[in-house]
């Protein structure tokens, strides 16, 4: 065994061989999806290294859901019981949408820095000089942030369980449910890498995600229903996609959520639709925009 | 290969709107051979590095690498480079061995090749007891280590090195100079940037001066240090007072007039004779008995070179244009 190696030893470098290896040296594409995943890998091993992203994928949702569910659980009023729901779990019930769909909006924020992050750190040029299939470490970035966002999705299903949040919708309505959280994170993923490529700094991508993510996630439906919030602020929590996203989970979960009246806005009387639309709309805008941005920022 | 060069860069020109980083740079640099490419911070080293690297498009130029135009086939290019980047960009967050099979992944091997062409590189780079350890826990010597197994890893034709050694203290620097000695000796091509001519000298076989991104001058290191006069003889005094006795024994033995510093109570002249210089004027000295504190033959100081050849010190950036 030879000892091990510290910082200011020298070392006998002749062992080096840096001869060419001509033309056997070459390999064929393997394509993007190959690509993707590499960096859809090295993404995941960051948020295993880094204790701050780890706790918020894992330990942070549970901690959420469990807090909620008991401090605001008493004091927040559920309307339209169902009768399948005891009162006093109505809001634990409410609340796992809401959680959800916060959490699914915060995929833009892990997306951006990891974009930010690789700038600063210049790994965008160390891939930019290897042979990698375009688009390949953009979507490797697309990839690794949508699971880091199922991760805690997967542990708050398993903790609302416990506290005793049920699926009561059937099979489709279940699998609509998680496929339109996979959607909408997807379509984050595009404001993700808009936020990523135009603010300079990662500094700057935590101070414009909070500034804009948390009150785009508080004026909605997420934690309380909007009936108890000022006329105005109601007229744009209604539009806000964050309460038609946690409003649709409810309703596809066959959980409590505040009933859909006669002269309600369109988007609250059909949620999931209107989340739809808005995914698309999103990606169909913020994709083209973004890929441009990010050119832009990772070029000269 | 198709062409005895390397790399072969003709006229390149890059603005960023208004400011001029490259001003028409041509550079070439046959199969085997070393280039370094010398000059301040600013003088367009790094962009011509990133336009053969393909990172950055050229205004106007062309350029070929391994044969294959920048342009017009940068995938092909890069399947056949490796490049270290300034800041070494070896993945903090990743091991040793991770960032070196990831690249091996990016360069189209499967994992098992990948890994195991990994360990051989950790291997050589005396860094296989600290592979498993993540990159931010290495010393600097070591992470530019590990950033130049990186380069190796597909066993490139071409390799560039943006300033392989800046900011390294001066162990490991010989350190990481042993190892580019090693890659120069096993028949490497490589382009290298830096500000220090003692690492152009020893590690290349041409060198290409830019300032201001233009070549003003090129050559191999003799022929640059007798455009720049040779090597520097310095003598130190331990006080003032004969200093102008000193001067002008340099004066007499260099026939050159000695560059006089009162407040570091030195002078020192140029002498194309190596050793043979300092040796007359340490006799000279000794005839008169004076003092001295430091007598040192010393190579000229990129100072001194860009003094000599563009007539303004490096440190400004005043240039005037003619």
């Amino acid at each position: 065994m030879t000892p091990p190696n510290s910082s200011g030893d020298t070392f006998d470098a002749s062992a080096v061989d840096a001869t060419p290896g001509g033309a056997e040296a070459l390999r064929p594409a393997r394509g993007f999806f190959h690509d993707s995943w590499v960096i859809a890998k090295r993404g995941l091993t960051h948020m295993k290294r880094q204790p701050e992203q780890l706790s918020d994928a894992t330990i942070q949702p549970i901690m959420f859901v469990v807090m909620f569910a008991y401090v605001f659980g008493g004091a927040i009023d559920v309307p339209g019981a169902n009768g399948v729901v005891p009162s006093a779990q109505r809001y634990r019930e409410f609340l796992i949408g809401g959680i959800m769909a916060q959490t699914i909006v915060f995929t833009a924020f892990g997306v951006a820095l990891s974009i930010a992050n690789d700038r600063k750190n210049q790994a965008v040029d160390r891939f930019r000089s290897l042979p990698i299939a375009r688009g390949a470490v953009l979507s490797g970035h697309a990839v690794a942030n949508v699971l880091k966002s199922l991760l805690p999705i997967v542990l708050m299903s398993a903790a609302g369980y416990v506290i005793g949040w049920r699926i009561r919708g059937d099979l489709f309505e279940t699998a609509g449910a998680y496929l339109l959280m996979i959607a909408f994170a997807f379509a984050m993923i595009w404001v993700g890498v808009l936020l990523g490529s135009l603010i300079a700094t990662p500094e700057g991508v935590t101070g414009i995600a909070f500034a804009t993510l948390f009150p785009i996630t508080f004026v909605a439906s997420t934690f309380v229903p909007l009936a108890r919030m000022p006329k105005a602020l109601q007229t744009v929590a209604a539009w806000n996609p964050v309460t038609t996203l946690s409003d649709a989970l409810r309703i596809l979960f066959g959980n409590p959520n505040t009933p859909i009246q006669p002269g309600d806005p369109w988007p609250i009387a059909h949620p999931v639709a209107y989340t739809w639309i808005w995914i698309v709309l999103v990606v169909a805008v913020c994709a083209p925009l973004a890929i441009r941005a990010y050119q832009r920022s990772i070029a000269d | 290969m198709s062409s005895p060069n390397a790399i072969e860069a003709r006229g390149l020109v890059k603005r960023f709107g208004e400011k001029v980083a490259l001003a028409g740079v041509d550079i070439t640099v046959p199969v085997g051979s070393v280039t370094a490419v010398l000059g301040p911070n600013g003088a367009g080293k790094t962009t011509a590095v990133r336009i053969l690297t393909t990172l950055s498009e050229p205004t106007a130029g062309t350029a070929t690498v391994a044969g294959f135009d920048v342009a017009t086939h940068p995938g092909e290019v890069r399947r056949r480079i490796g490049f270290a980047a300034q800041d070494a960009t070896v993945d903090p967050l990743l091991t040793g061995i991770e960032n070196l099979t990831m690249i091996g992944e990016l360069h189209q091997r499967g994992r098992r090749e990948a890994r195991s062409r990994a360990v051989e590189l950790l291997e050589q780079f005396d860094l296989a007891d600290a592979g498993s350890k993540v990159a931010s826990a290495f010393s600097g010597g070591m992470r530019r280590r590990l950033d130049l197994a990186a380069t190796l890893v597909a066993r490139p034709e071409v390799l560039f090195l943006d300033e392989p050694t800046t900011g390294l203290d001066p162990r490991a620097r010989n350190d990481l100079w042993a190892v580019l000695e090693t890659l120069v000796g096993s028949g490497a091509t490589i382009l290298l940037t830096t500000q220090y001519l003692e690492e152009a000298d020893r590690l290349a076989d041409d060198i290409v001066v830019v300032d201001h991104g233009s070549v003003i001058a090129r050559g191999d290191a003799r022929s640059l240090k007798r455009q720049v006069g040779g090597d520097n003889i310095g003598v130190t005094l331990p006080s003032v007072e004969q200093l102008d006795t000193v001067a002008a024994i340099l004066e007499r033995v260099t026939g050159i007039v000695p560059m006089v510093d009162r407040s570091n109570r030195t002078a020192t002249a140029p002498t194309p004779d190596g050793v043979a210089g300092l040796a007359a004027v340490a006799n000279a000295l000794a005839e008169t008995g004076i003092e001295v504190e430091d007598l040192s033959l010393r190579q000229p100081t990129l100072d001194e070179v860009f003094l000599t050849l563009t007539g303004q010190p490096l440190a400004e950036d005043q240039h005037q244009p003619e």
